[in-house]
């Protein structure tokens, strides 16, 4: 088994290379500590190409409509969802939760 | 078809629920406004308007697969090909499938036949939403008049 922060670090890499293709934004801007909106200026649209890229790479579909309105309602703040090392540890836990059903 | 009003669709042929596919059939009018101008003496069914064609087939298949839980919107349209003319009295076989059914938006790729040939393909996205105040009885409406609720094309 690999320790979670490997994972991570993979899941990082695959995403931020997801990121710079997808919203044309150079890579070494993308950090794990970058915010995809405040930092990254990446809008709506942008978000769901980005979206698809993820679920086609992992084989996962990101609830971004329950994350939406949690963090509509102000139960989550966005930053759970949007700063991209708390996105890819969801992903990471989306793609463990797959494994386990499998 | 009814050009002027965005009305592309005329019947769907086939609805598979299961493979996330649907077949439906576009006849362009004889005569239109938009002949007139596109072009001159030279009519031809605009590329956007085919494009919309595909996008409205579908969203027919994106509110059935969804049961018309939410509305789909057009977002994004790639690798949009037009391979042919088309012009009045045709008869444009439409089919889409749903490549993708994501969180609050979809994936699409879809083509248009015209005697077997190839006429224009695309892969379409749409964002998902809940219906807008008073959308959902129009659309249910339209899609009813088409085919797409009966039971033939389950």
């Amino acid at each position: 088994m690999s320790e979670p922060q490997t994972g991570s670090t993979a899941t990082f890499e695959r995403v931020a290379d997801i990121i710079a293709e997808t919203a044309d934004i150079p890579r070494e801007k993308i950090t794990p500590e970058s915010h995809a909106i405040d930092d990254l200026g990446i809008d709506s649209l942008a978000f769901l190409d980005i979206a698809f890229a993820v679920d086609k790479a992992f084989g996962i579909k990101l609830p971004l409509e329950r994350w939406t309105q949690e963090v509509n309602e102000g139960k989550v703040p966005a930053e759970e969802y949007f700063v991209l090392k708390n996105l890819c540890a969801r992903i990471d836990a989306l793609v463990a939760e797959k494994a386990a059903k499998a | 078809m009814r050009l002027e009003y965005f009305e592309m669709i005329d019947s769907v042929r086939h609805l598979d629920r299961a493979a996330g596919r649907i077949e439906a059939l576009a006849r362009v009018p004889q005569e239109s406004p938009v002949f007139e101008g596109h072009f001159p003496g030279y009519p031809l069914v605009p590329g956007v308007l085919l494009t919309e064609t595909m996008a409205q087939a579908s969203g027919y298949l994106i509110l059935a697969h969804l049961d018309f839980a939410s509305m789909p919107f057009l977002m994004a349209v790639d690798k949009a090909r037009f391979r042919n003319f088309v012009g009045p009295g045709a008869e444009l076989n439409v089919e889409a499938s749903l490549v993708h059914d994501g969180s609050g938006y979809a994936v699409t790729k879809a083509a248009i036949r015209v005697e077997g040939k190839a006429l224009a393909d695309a892969e379409l996205r749409f964002r998902t939403m809940p219906f807008p105040n008073g959308l959902d009885a129009p659309m249910r409406a339209r899609a009813r008049s088409i085919g797409l609720l009966d039971g033939a094309a389950a």
